[in-house]
Order: structure tokens, then sequence, then C-alpha cells
């Protein structure tokens, strides 16, 4: 159905890295730099939020899985939006690379949808006596992470690959339509939570070193996933072209 | 409108031969919701507390019973495809195929769900809220679920699948829908959230025959 002729004669230079060949040495030598910065910056991070970071006068020292709760849901968030992203434009220009990076983040997405819902009950149980409480966000999250599950699902119960990235695809994109009606029913249903710590529009109420703790640990976490999602996709690009001339001369 | 109109038709005349399951469905929604009283005891209060959720939770599960079989039957003897390649709009031949898919499972649940409101001590204004709420909520689970039935088309192990893929999605139907009810018992009106389930509705009329055409045209490719 789609039309394959849409591709210009010379196409512009960086449209070359939508290739899974020319990709794959790409992310190659792109991956250690953002592992390396993963690892410092989560050092530094974890550092500021566990030593630097002054004890909270209403919590103490539970607090602090905060500085790996919030950017956890953060990027479970983000993730699904980016996802979402690469899967339409895999399915809007049949490039067969952005299906791969929407294949490639599901895992990463999933995992930190996990962590938060870990890192959010292991604190709720100091500072609500519970380790679950059917709160807003938390509940949300829970059901971001089955719309991961899913996601997962369905392309592991497809077998021509072609057919699981645009099944995907679609289901992203119903799944990104509904995440904010979710988010706001949700909400609606049941606001026990305290209110977002960080707001855009009022003054932060939080110590500035426990702001840079989160933001260097939310930077952390935002390279670990691109290091994860570009080695995941160059297996993916592998496993995909494993009928291709350069992949055996890659691999050889 | 016409070519909705056919597929309708169509679909309706097919299950009118095979009645058995639609049947199933309705009896499979009455013997859920009769269990729970069996599970968490028989005091009026607590029935009337969790009465709507329990309606409408089943009434979700009994939506998804039929689901697999949308489309399933037509792909398998190729009229699906031919329904795509036909010069009549897809995408209203499919929205004719759902709006068959609510008149056999989900109005039914409609009709009967103030009778099953009664086994759980809810009152007049409660019941027809009830109603109201899965008029308007029970459409938006057919079109939903339709994207699903779509996308697990001839997938192995399709069915539980399709639970776990259209499930997360039919929260935000079965909060306000749940919610009208409890909100009528509290006092406080139920305008609020019957217009917000008007509003999933209206979205979901737009948009879902629309994303089930392309997961069908994916599937059939």
């Amino acid at each position: 159905m789609m039309k394959m002729d849409k591709q210009p004669a010379s196409p512009a230079s960086w449209m070359r890295y939508a290739s899974p060949a020319t990709f794959y040495p790409v992310a190659g030598r792109l991956q250690p730099w953002f592992a390396a910065l993963a690892a410092v910056l989560t050092a530094v991070g974890l550092w500021i939020g566990f030593f630097v970071a002054p004890t909270d006068a209403t919590q103490g020292e539970g607090y602090r899985i905060i500085f790996v709760h919030v950017p956890a849901s953060w990027m479970s968030m983000f993730i699904y939006c980016v996802m979402a992203f690469w899967a339409a434009i895999g399915l809007a220009f049949n490039t067969r690379l952005s299906s791969m990076m929407a294949s490639a983040l599901a895992p990463t997405g999933a995992m930190f949808a996990l962590l938060s819902l870990v890192t959010g009950s292991l604190w709720g149980k100091p500072m609500w006596g519970t380790w679950w409480v059917w709160d807003a966000r938390l509940t949300s999250e829970l059901i971001l992470f089955f719309l991961y599950l899913g996601f997962l699902a369905l392309q592991a119960a497809i077998e021509d690959p072609k057919r699981a990235d645009r099944a995907g695809a679609v289901l992203a994109l119903v799944g990104v339509v509904n995440v904010p009606i979710i988010y706001f029913s949700v909400k609606w249903w049941n606001t026990l939570h305290q209110g977002a710590s960080v707001s855009m529009t009022k003054s932060p109420s939080m110590a500035q070193t426990m702001l840079w703790g989160m933001l260097l640990m939310a930077l952390a976490f935002w390279m670990y996933a691109i290091a994860v999602a570009l080695s995941r996709l160059r297996n993916i690009i592998l496993e995909r072209e494993r009928h291709a001339d350069w992949v055996r001369q890659v691999l050889e | 409108m016409n070519t909705i109109l056919v597929a309708l038709r169509r679909d309706l005349l097919l299950a009118a031969r095979r009645r058995s399951e639609v049947v199933t469905a309705l009896f499979f929604f009455v013997v859920v919701v009769s269990l729970f009283p069996l599970g968490i005891g028989p005091e009026p209060a607590m029935l009337r507390r969790v009465g709507p959720g329990v309606l409408w939770v089943a009434a979700l599960l009994a939506t998804l019973l039929g689901l697999p079989r949308l489309f399933a039957s037509d792909h398998a003897d190729g009229t699906l495809e031919q329904m795509a390649l036909s010069p009549r709009p897809f995408a209203l031949l499919v929205a004719g195929k759902i709006a068959a898919h609510w008149l056999l499972c989900g109005l039914p649940l409609v009709l009967l769900a103030p009778l099953l409101g009664l086994q759980f001590d809810l009152t007049a204004p409660e019941l027809q809220v009830l109603m109201l709420a899965l008029l308007l909520g029970t459409p938006v689970l057919s079109l939903i679920g339709a994207i699903g039935a779509a996308l697990t088309l001839g997938v192995r192990g399709g069915g539980t699948l399709l639970a776990l893929l259209v499930l997360p999605l039919y929260v935000p139907t079965l909060i306000f829908g749940a919610g009208a009810v409890e909100a009528t018992s509290a006092g406080l009106g139920s305008t609020a959230q019957l217009s917000i389930l008007g509003a999933l509705l209206a979205v979901a009329v737009f948009f879902a025959p629309w994303a089930t055409t392309a997961a069908l045209r994916i599937a059939i490719e």
C-alpha cells in the first residue's frame, strides 16, 4: 500500500542515516559515549542526592528515593512519546530504522515504569504507611506499564517483523492519544498524592541542591536510555538484516 | 450512511442465524455479576457500594468476549479482503461492523443492567443513571475494542493478547461510568461524568473506525 517511489533521487545527507547499514556503525561509535556519560552523571547525581542534599524537614531521609523515582517516572512517560513518534515516522514513511528504534525503546520504557512503581511503593511504606496506595499518579503509572506490556506482547506475538512494526505503531499511537485521557481521568478519580514536586509556573518548593540532584539524575537516565536503546537497536538491525552482505562482513 | 447500513444489516443477519453467541456473552455478564455477592457477602450496604463498579467491570469483560469474533470469521473466509478492495469506503464498512457489535454485545447489557442493579439494591435514580452511563459508555468499549481486535487478527493467542491491549484503554470509560452512578448515590448529580462519557464517545467515534481500518489493512496485507 505504501508508495516506494517517494524518495527523492539525491536524498539530503542526513537522511543517509535512515539506512540500517549506515546507522549500525554510527550507533556503535556513539553508544560508548552515552554509556560513559550515563555512568558519570549517575555517580554525580546520586552523590548529590545522598550526601549533599539536605535532609527534608517533613519527610526525613526517606525522601531521597525521589532522586530515582521522579526521573524514572519522567523517563517512562517521555520514552512512550518518543516511541510513538518513531513508530509514527516508521508507519508514515515506511522507514525500517524508525520502527526498529520504537521496538528498541519499548523495553527501556517499561523498565523505567516498573522502576518508578517499585521506588514509589518503597517510598510509600515509610510516608503513607502502606506499600500501595491507589493514588492518581501511581495508578496512571501502573496503566502506562500495562500499555508498554501490551506493545511488547503484540510485537512478540506477530512473527512477520514488518507487520509487527506497523501493528505496534498503530497501538503506540492509540496509546499516546489515551495517555493524557487516562492520566486526567485517574487524577479526577483520586487525588491523594502530594502536589507536583517540580512546577513550571510556581517557584520550586524544594532546595536548590535537591533540584540539581534530580535534574542530574534525569539527565543520567536520559543518557542511559539512549545508550541502551542504541545497543538494542544494533542487535535488532543485525537480527533483521542477517541475510544482507554487509552484516556478514561485520560479523566476520 | 448507506454503506454503514449495508455492513450493519449483514452482521445482524449473520448473528440472527447464530443466536447462541450473543446469548452466551449476555449470560456471562449475568453470571459474573451474580458471583460478586457470593464472594463478598450479602450485606445490602456493601453491595450498594460496590454495585456500580461490579456492573461496569462485568460489562467490560462481556464486551471483550465478543470482540475476537468481530473480524475473525470474515478474515477466515476472505470477506474482509473483498471489503477492503470494494469501491465502498472500507472505514464505513468497518464502522457498520462496529455498530453491529455494539447492538449485539453492548445494547443488551444496557437493557439488562437495571435488572442486575436491583440485585445490588440500587435505587431508581441510580438505575436510570447507570443505564444512561452504559448507553454512552458501551459504544466506546466497542469502538476501542475494535482497534484491538483488528491488531490481533490472526495472531497466536489473540484472545488473551486482545484483553491485555484493550483493558488498560478502557480505564477512563470505567472510571467515569462507575463514577456517574456513585455521584448519584452521593447526591452530587452525574452531569459532569455523563458529559465526559459523551466526549469520550465523540472522540472514539471519530478516531476508532479510522485506526481500526489502518490496523485491518496491516493485518490483511
